[in-house]
């Protein structure tokens, strides 16, 4: 680049100024904010032990993660049946597939939280015609509670693991088993020494996506059970915008503590992209994958759970 | 190949269809309750108006909230369209090396869920020089990183696809100025590209729920914040908002479909 056309630089001012304010700035204003005293002397970490040591913000994450961990996992095994499922049908109806599964992850959050409670709420339509039919099997169900919690996580996980984990199933090409079958392996072994190692990376890296975007739910959880359920999103929520009594340092606190788990899970994802990326590293593939990416923009953009 | 899909069809078309059912009935069910007069304990609502629909239109804050979902998603996405064009196309073309520290600035909002950046954004603008907490500003930030990801690779894939820096290069040749092989050349050859991360990003804040109702809840009402208060009130009428706010989604994510079709084409022909 010549001296002289260093001014095109300028073109970066903007873009670097909005993510210096905007990302940067509240990231390292809510580290300080967690460990600056109220009377903005000094350094403590009394905030954190108060939460550490406070039974009710143990719980609510101990909650989080369970609900996050055990919807991921869900999530997870349903998306690994259905994916493959999926690649044994003809590429029009897969297609098709996909794009329904695809088209029900927008509707998410409020929204769907709304639809839950039509269903399976107090008056719920399924509630309802279920007691009329003298049906038992929802009736100690509460969608109010953790099972109901469980049900509606699970299920904007399970498009977004069906989405992450097709295209790996779709890399594992037939000749590979066309090639293995000649060298006499059967099916079993086919899947335990080819076809389970090359997944397992995007297994865990999906993994690490969903769990990442159960754990930052605020939406659905807040909109189905208010301030009902001690979970650690809802508890930010309400610490910093006052519903309750106002301690935005613990607010503070909890965030990071949030934001080091989602960070660690999104950091597991990169890592195992990383290592699947060995399976496919000649340039011919990636060349395919480009193209097959610019096919369908909307197939292959996640849409997290906000 | 044929032979096994049909031998193996019908466990898995059961499948397909045990999933499709469970993924869809909720849609489904408030679909139907958005046009159900009466539904209490029969498995289809035993009357059906339109007058949820009607009410809704009728509703001055439901106007009120849409028109202003529309005006603050269209100034956040023209406004990172202004910024980033630039940007992604100065790293693209002349900072290639910096894309993997791009990558991960990209990340970032991700891994950053909407109730943490909401506490840090709070925090930081509540007080200090610049006071901007609780008004549209702080929110326009937000939604700008919220759509940094979608804008910046959907730019960055277009410039890649079209070869930038070789059409840049030709332009330049043909005594074209910087600007101008900009503005004339790559910008054209990109548009589609450019057109689907911003119908993407457009349809994403649409949806856009924590940061609006945390920011700035109390005095500004999106069709997210308006639907969340509507839902305690009146099921049917929230209903009928969920329902049309899924279809307008939806429109905009077939022309974004038809978008993506058209720019391969363009490619490949």
């Amino acid at each position: 680049m010549k001296w002289r056309n260093r001014w095109i630089f300028l073109g970066l001012v903007p873009f670097v100024l909005m993510v210096v304010a905007f990302q940067f700035a509240p990231i390292l204003s809510m580290i300080t904010g967690s460990v600056r005293a109220e009377d903005g002397s000094g350094l403590t970490l009394s905030y954190y032990a108060r939460v550490l040591q406070s039974a009710f913000y143990l719980k609510a994450i101990k909650n989080s993660l369970l609900i996050s961990i055990s919807s991921s996992i869900i999530g997870i095994i349903v998306g690994l049946i259905c994916a493959y499922s999926i690649t044994r049908f003809s590429p029009r109806i897969r297609n098709r597939l996909l794009m329904l599964s695809n088209m029900t992850s927008n509707f998410s959050g409020v929204p769907l939280a709304f639809s839950y409670i039509i269903l399976l709420g107090n008056n719920g339509v399924f509630t309802l015609l279920f007691k009329q039919w003298g049906w038992n099997v929802f009736g100690d169900f509460n969608l109010y509670s953790w099972t109901g919690l469980i049900l509606v996580y699970v299920y904007f996980q399970i498009p977004l693991a069906l989405l992450l984990l097709y295209p790996s199933f779709y890399g594992i090409r037939d000749q590979w088993k066309e090639a293995a079958s000649l060298l006499g392996a059967n099916k079993w072994q086919f899947w335990t020494t080819i076809g389970i190692p090359v997944l397992t990376p995007a297994v865990f890296g999906t993994l690490g996506i969903l769990f990442a975007n159960a754990m930052g739910a605020y939406a659905t959880a807040y909109a189905l059970v208010g301030g009902n359920y001690n979970l650690l999103a809802v508890q930010i929520g309400s610490l910093v915008s006052g519903d309750v009594v106002n301690e935005p340092q613990l607010g503070n606190v909890l965030a990071v503590i949030l934001a080091l788990s989602t960070l660690l899970a999104v950091y597991l994802n990169h890592k195992m992209t990383q290592r699947s990326q060995m399976f496919n590293s000649n340039s011919a593939s990636r060349q395919v994958r480009k193209r097959r990416t610019l096919r369908r923009p909307w197939a292959t953009t996640v849409k997290e759970e906000l | 190949m044929e032979t096994r899909v049909r031998k193996t069809g019908l466990t898995h078309k059961l499948l397909m269809f045990v999933l499709m059912i469970y993924l869809l009935i909720p849609l489904l069910a408030t679909f139907l309750y958005a046009f159900a007069k009466e539904w209490q304990t029969t498995v289809l609502p035993e009357r059906w108006t339109v007058g949820w629909f009607s009410e809704m239109f009728q509703d001055i804050r439901f106007l009120d909230a849409l028109w202003t979902s529309l005006y603050l998603c269209s100034i956040s996405v023209a406004l990172s369209l202004v910024i980033m064009l630039p940007a992604v196309f100065i790293i693209t073309v002349y900072l290639p090396k910096w894309e993997s520290f791009m990558k991960g600035i990209v990340v970032l909002p991700y891994a950053v869920p909407g109730v943490v950046a909401a506490v840090g954004l709070i925090r930081a603008y509540s007080s200090g020089p610049i006071e901007i907490a609780g008004t549209a500003y702080i929110l326009i930030g937000a939604y700008f990183i919220v759509i940094l990801p979608y804008m910046y690779q959907g730019i960055h894939n277009s410039l890649l696809t079209v070869s930038a820096v070789e059409l840049l290069g030709s332009a330049e040749l043909l005594g074209a100025t910087r600007i101008k092989a900009f503005v004339s050349v790559i910008l054209p050859n990109i548009w589609p590209g450019v057109m689907t991360s911003t119908l993407l990003s457009f349809s994403v804040l649409f949806g856009e729920f924590v940061l609006t109702n945390m920011l700035v809840g109390g005095h500004i009402q999106t069709i997210q914040v308006y639907l969340y208060q509507r839902v305690g009130e009146s099921g049917h009428l929230a209903s009928a908002i969920a329902i049309s706010y899924f279809i307008f989604i939806l429109v905009l994510s077939m022309i974004l479909m038809k978008l993506g079709k058209r720019m391969n084409r363009g490619i490949e022909g």
